[in-house]
């Protein structure tokens, strides 16, 4: 088999473990391409994408494009920020102008879940998700476990602690049902307020003591405060939060085994993450970043390349 | 089902001490030449012919594997993407003479994506082609190979199935199938 199962990558939630195998078999290929002299191949050369940002994002656009042109796709930008969508156009709207201009591929990140998934069911071009609200952010996940994969090996009966900002995380959703797929053992630690009320219903621990968390897992995947998505307090003060919450070296080195940090950025430094912490040994986050490419440029040529 | 063998293993031993030392007649002492196995079937054949090579000159031969998958002119025509394969090449062809190794020659089309895909790793100073079995009459693109094991005449609907021990397979042995 080298074919996705699916016309879209949506979620995770909707691809089968063999789906990521692909995935990963393939973005092994491309992190030797992008490593070469020469880091580009001609495979999408006849393939248009659009990147529609309805939300703000540096490293996952970035890497989408870098992706796509290393690739030899050719690519169109759109942020809502500076586009008609102020002017009151609706999304399906949008997409179909962007479309009409024979755009072979959607690479689209928006503030409301489920807006993907809507934009499936209208329009025959493939769509990736770069980010849906809290809802999920597929290629973030795949890039995590891939990284992993990378450093331990096989996934199956890895203990992978997420860890912070749970509840308006789509990197965590995303993450619990890939690693879940692969095996791995999940666990979600933050502040009670941060925990979704029926997160255990995924097949997860919760954990409310970070320093226990940390006692247990293999990967800790620390996550940010989306203070952006956080109309009322979830906990008195950021000061308070990097107290009970923050991961620093010392915490790491007080540890009686080598485990591994990952963030999927951006780092708010010295609340979820100290600087000693985030730049040591431990961290494989610059990994993470390379082995975004990688794993997006697999995602991109399967999808283009099934008919 | 039919089944025609075109090389046993006796032959096709052979026809391998030949091809290799075609080579070292055109290449002495291996300096400047590196040897390159195609994805996915051809890195077996280049894998027995450089050792041969390394025992028979003593000399240590660059021995890369070159995947062309991302660089084929029938990706998006297919029902399935083709599978991509581990491409090591480990050193820079820049300036070097290039053999690139595959078991069959038939359309031509891998080669001249492999000759693309060779071009990432540098500027070759020649390429040449080594194949062990040249399919006659199957060429779509104007491409030939160098050193040839064997041409055999075949229908484009017949197929050449190469089993090696490498592989594998009890024997060294190529068929010719016939498709019905």
């Amino acid at each position: 088999m080298s074919k996705l199962s699916q016309k879209h990558l949506l979620g995770i939630k909707d691809i089968t473990p063999e789906d990521i195998e692909l995935i990963f078999e393939t973005a092994d290929n491309f992190k030797e391409v992008i490593n070469r002299p020469i880091k580009k191949v001609p495979s999408l050369r006849d393939v248009t994408i659009a990147n529609v940002f309805f939300e703000n994002s540096t490293r996952t656009r970035l890497s989408f494009e870098l992706a796509q042109k290393r690739l030899s796709a050719d690519v169109i930008n759109f942020s809502a920020s500076n586009s008609s969508v102020k002017k009151g156009e609706t999304l399906l709207d949008t997409v179909n102008n962007i479309l009409a201009m024979k755009v072979d591929m959607i690479v689209m990140r928006h503030a409301s879940p489920g807006a993907p998934h809507y934009l499936a069911k209208h329009i025959s071009a493939n769509i990736v998700n770069a980010g849906d609200g809290t809802h999920e952010h597929p290629t973030q996940a795949l890039l995590d476990a891939f990284s992993i994969r990378e450093k331990l090996g096989d996934l199956a009966g890895k203990k992978i602690a997420i860890i912070g900002d749970i509840l308006h995380s789509r990197v965590a959703l995303s993450n619990i049902f890939a690693l879940k797929k692969l095996g791995a053992k999940v666990m979600v630690c933050g502040p009670p307020t941060l925990l979704p009320k029926f997160i255990a219903q995924l097949g997860v621990e919760v954990e409310l003591d970070v320093k226990k968390a940390l006692q247990w897992c293999d990967v800790a995947n620390v996550l940010r405060i989306q203070l952006e998505r956080q109309q009322i307090k979830y906990f008195p003060s950021l000061r308070e939060y990097s107290l009970y919450y923050g991961i620093n070296k010392r915490m790491l080195d007080g540890l009686k085994k080598q485990i591994i940090i990952m963030h999927p950025g951006p780092i708010n430094r010295g609340v979820e993450l100290t600087s000693d912490a985030a730049d040591s040994p431990h961290s494989i986050i610059l990994d993470q970043v390379e082995n975004g490419v990688a794993v997006r440029m697999a995602v991109l040529y399967l999808l283009a390349g099934a008919k | 089902m039919q089944k025609k063998l075109i090389l046993d293993t006796d032959l096709l031993d052979i026809t391998i001490r030949r091809l290799c030392q075609q080579l070292i007649e055109n290449h002495n002492d291996f300096a400047d030449t590196v040897i390159i196995g195609m994805q996915p079937r051809g890195i077996f054949l280049a894998e027995i012919i450089h050792k041969k090579l390394e025992q028979d000159t003593g000399k240590t031969i660059l021995l890369g594997y070159l995947d062309a998958t991302f660089y084929r002119d029938d990706f998006r025509r297919r029902e399935t993407p083709v599978k991509a394969n581990e491409t090591r090449v480990p050193f820079i062809i820049e300036g070097k003479k290039v053999v690139l190794v595959d078991d069959v020659l038939f359309t031509g089309r891998s080669i001249r994506a492999a000759m693309d895909a060779m071009i990432a790793f540098g500027r070759p100073a020649t390429v040449e082609l080594l194949v062990l079995i040249d399919r006659k009459y199957n060429r779509e693109l104007p491409i030939a190979a160098d050193y040839i094991g064997k041409v055999v005449n075949t229908l484009t609907s017949q197929r050449v199935l190469v089993e090696l021990e490498a592989q594998g397979h009890k024997q060294n042995k190529i068929w010719l199938i016939n498709k019905d």
